[in-house]
């Protein structure tokens, strides 16, 4: 019963003075609302990194040529590995080899990869700068966990004869033939000046906006190689997908196993690598979280600001209220009674602050920040809601206990 | 069996050491009956107002002891003197002392709050106590909004509204012109009329006049306590000079 007298008390004072209330709690408001959309911002990031590697399949494993070529010429083994040349250390053959039963149970699919730099897709008038060109097999779409939106994939026997057939990506086909993309079905279209026909389109992946994963155009591998890269018996690079993301590690020591072998390389001078999306995950998840801790502390700094905002308030207040307490302690009032009161006064002003800031970080997060959609996270609302009872309780102990240690006397003779 | 609510015995209060030594209250001793009507006067600098807040248990004595209503005051604390000061003592002030923008109801049911009665009971009772001091129909009023002479009977039914063994006044009449005046002293004396125990200070002499018993004070000592009429229904009350 006495809290809920202190309650009154204390409403009675932050209504004494709305203006005053109003600003201070302004201040809370804003920190909270900035800890929350900074937070939402960096988990939006992440969030969008995240599926966006995720997308390109978690459990995939990417086996590059080294571009550097110290380990080969170290290794000794040019003599042993004579056929090879530097660069086309990558071959079917190799790619062939992962898929072995025995010596790699935990690689499920494989694909190679070719690649080519500034291919532009043209048809009638309009032209398309591709931003990912890749040559390979049909089993490329599964393990990129790619769907058709209209036609089909090209065949097994379509990427080893170099059929001139392309499967092309939401963005580059309404770039070309227009808003209904499957229109691009059957139509032919050039890659710098070479003619291939569509064969299908594939299903939109979404933007996170960093890259497009669907400004995309993949041909057959052996297509390529005839009309881009010029022959040669090298991938840049060949896709393995692990069983499941639990095997990761063991799919690519096997691979390391087997392309060691074959290359007749050690760990000490691979002249591949072997990139694991797990990895790539983990230190980008790495880099937002380090964004996030920045952008979280920036907003601390302008909830502590509000904070002590709080304080100068309250003494403010409990200077201005010297005589009220006087008569409060003439009448009876003990000094805990004072304490609860203007404790009370603190943590309501800070309580509606944070509340408020809830709610203004939510219609905040609600619009797109820095390329992202921020997601608010739960914990963030709590952490602020308690964060704000805490600087309530906090910047009011001090004012509170001033105003409870004044004595009757001197309070009551104060002018 | 003593019957004073208010028990001296050499009480003194000493501010400053050594040198700036100052002794606002010297050695008082003094016995005010329960139903008596004291006047406590003295010029500016003699001891009344530290005496006021040495029985009003606002503040300490440095030698002495004080019992109110049976109780040594020295043996509380903190926690049990403000419950002292809720329970046994009415306070009237000068400047009438309500707290600003609270409705006139409110703060006469505020000592009640700070009783722990519970909030039905305390609005009855701050109505109940109004209407006694003339003001019923003014219970809604803020500070704001009333006559000095109102504000001092609003401050009275605070003062009165726990039922204290003890009303003590500042200077009541001192902010007040001379009808208001009138008015506040004829309801001290018709509460006196009723049992109640007074407590006045004041410097004015007509004011004092209007007392049972004048105690003078001058240098912290008790010059003079006279009596000018007798206690209802109880004896004399005898003063130990200093």
């Amino acid at each position: 019963m006495m809290i809920a007298e202190s309650v009154r008390f204390a409403l009675t004072g932050v209504m004494a003075n709305k203006m005053r209330s109003i600003l201070t709690t302004l201040g809370i408001l804003i920190g909270i609302a900035s800890v929350i959309i900074l937070l939402a911002v960096g988990a939006g990031t992440s969030n969008a990194i995240k599926s966006q590697i995720g997308k390109l399949g978690t459990n995939v494993l990417t086996v590059s040529r080294q571009t550097t070529a110290g380990g080969r010429a170290a290794g000794g083994g040019q003599a042993v590995t004579g056929p090879r040349s530097r660069g086309t250390n990558l071959t079917l053959q190799d790619m062939a080899a992962l898929t072995d039963p025995v010596m790699a149970p935990d690689v499920a699919a494989t694909a190679p990869v070719v690649t080519a730099q500034n291919v532009t897709g043209t048809y009638q008038d309009a032209t398309h700068a591709v931003a990912t060109f890749v040559g390979t097999t049909p089993s490329y779409f599964s393990i990129s966990n790619d769907t058709l939106a209209a036609g089909s994939y090209f065949s097994d026997g379509d990427a080893s004869s170099g059929t001139a057939v392309a499967v092309i990506g939401n963005t580059v086909a309404q770039d070309l033939v227009g808003s209904s993309v499957t229109s691009a079905v059957g139509q032919t279209i050039a890659l710098n000046g070479q003619n291939f026909v569509v064969s299908g389109v594939l299903a939109q992946k979404g933007s996170s906006g960093l890259n497009d994963p669907d400004d995309i155009v993949v041909i057959p591998y052996s297509a390529a190689q005839d009309k881009f890269t010029g022959y040669s018996p090298s991938l840049a690079s060949i896709t393995v997908q692990a069983k499941s993301a639990d095997v990761m590690n063991q799919a690519q020591n096997e691979v390391q196993m087997i392309l060691d072998a074959r290359h007749n390389v050690t760990s000490a001078n691979r002249d591949y690598q072997v990139r694991n999306q797990a990895q790539i995950l983990t230190t980008a998840t790495t880099t937002t979280a380090t964004l996030t801790v920045l952008l979280g502390a920036v907003a601390g700094i302008s909830l502590l600001v509000g904070g002590i905002g709080v304080m100068n308030i309250m003494l403010v207040t409990v200077t201005e209220r010297t005589r009220e307490i006087g008569i409060r302690k003439a009448i009876g009032a003990s000094r805990g009674s004072i304490v609860s009161q203007f404790l009370i006064e603190s943590l309501i002003i800070s309580l509606i602050g944070g509340v408020l800031g809830i709610a203004a970080g939510y219609i905040g997060s609600a619009f797109p920040l820095l390329g992202t959609q921020p997601e608010v996270q739960w914990w963030t609302v709590w952490l602020s809601f308690l964060v704000s009872a805490a600087i309530g309780l906090v910047f009011g102990i001090y004012p509170a206990n001033k105003a409870a240690k004044l004595r009757p006397i001197d309070a009551l003779r104060y002018e | 069996m003593n019957d004073a609510v208010i028990q001296l015995d050499s009480v003194s209060k000493i501010y400053g050491k050594g040198e700036a030594e100052v002794r606002a209250l010297d050695s008082v001793s003094i016995s005010i009956d329960r139903g008596d009507f004291v006047a406590i006067i003295g010029a500016s600098g003699s001891g009344k107002s530290t005496m006021m807040n040495i029985i009003g248990c606002l503040d300490g004595a440095t030698q002495g002891t004080y019992h109110l209503d049976g109780i040594d005051t020295g043996t509380l604390d903190e926690f049990q003197l403000a419950q002292i000061r809720n329970r046994k003592i009415g306070f009237v002030f000068q400047n009438f002392n309500l707290i600003p923008r609270t409705r006139a109801v409110d703060n006469v049911s505020m000592p009640l709050a700070y009783a722990k009665v519970h909030r039905k009971e305390r609005r009855e009772r701050a109505l109940e106590v109004l209407g006694s001091v003339g003001l019923a129909e003014r219970a809604d009023h803020k500070p704001s909004q009333l006559s000095g002479g109102q504000q001092q009977r609003v401050a009275i039914a605070r003062a009165l509204v726990t039922n204290p063994v003890l009303l003590l006044a500042d200077e009541p009449t001192g902010a007040l012109d001379t009808k208001s005046s009138h008015e506040i002293l004829d309801l001290f004396e018709s509460l006196h009329a009723n049992g109640r125990t007074i407590v006045m200070i004041t410097h004015e002499a007509d004011v004092a006049a209007r007392a049972n018993r004048v105690v003078r004070f001058q240098d912290g000592h008790i010059i003079e306590d006279h009596r000018i009429r007798s206690v209802h229904a109880h004896p004399v009350a005898t003063a130990v000079p200093a």
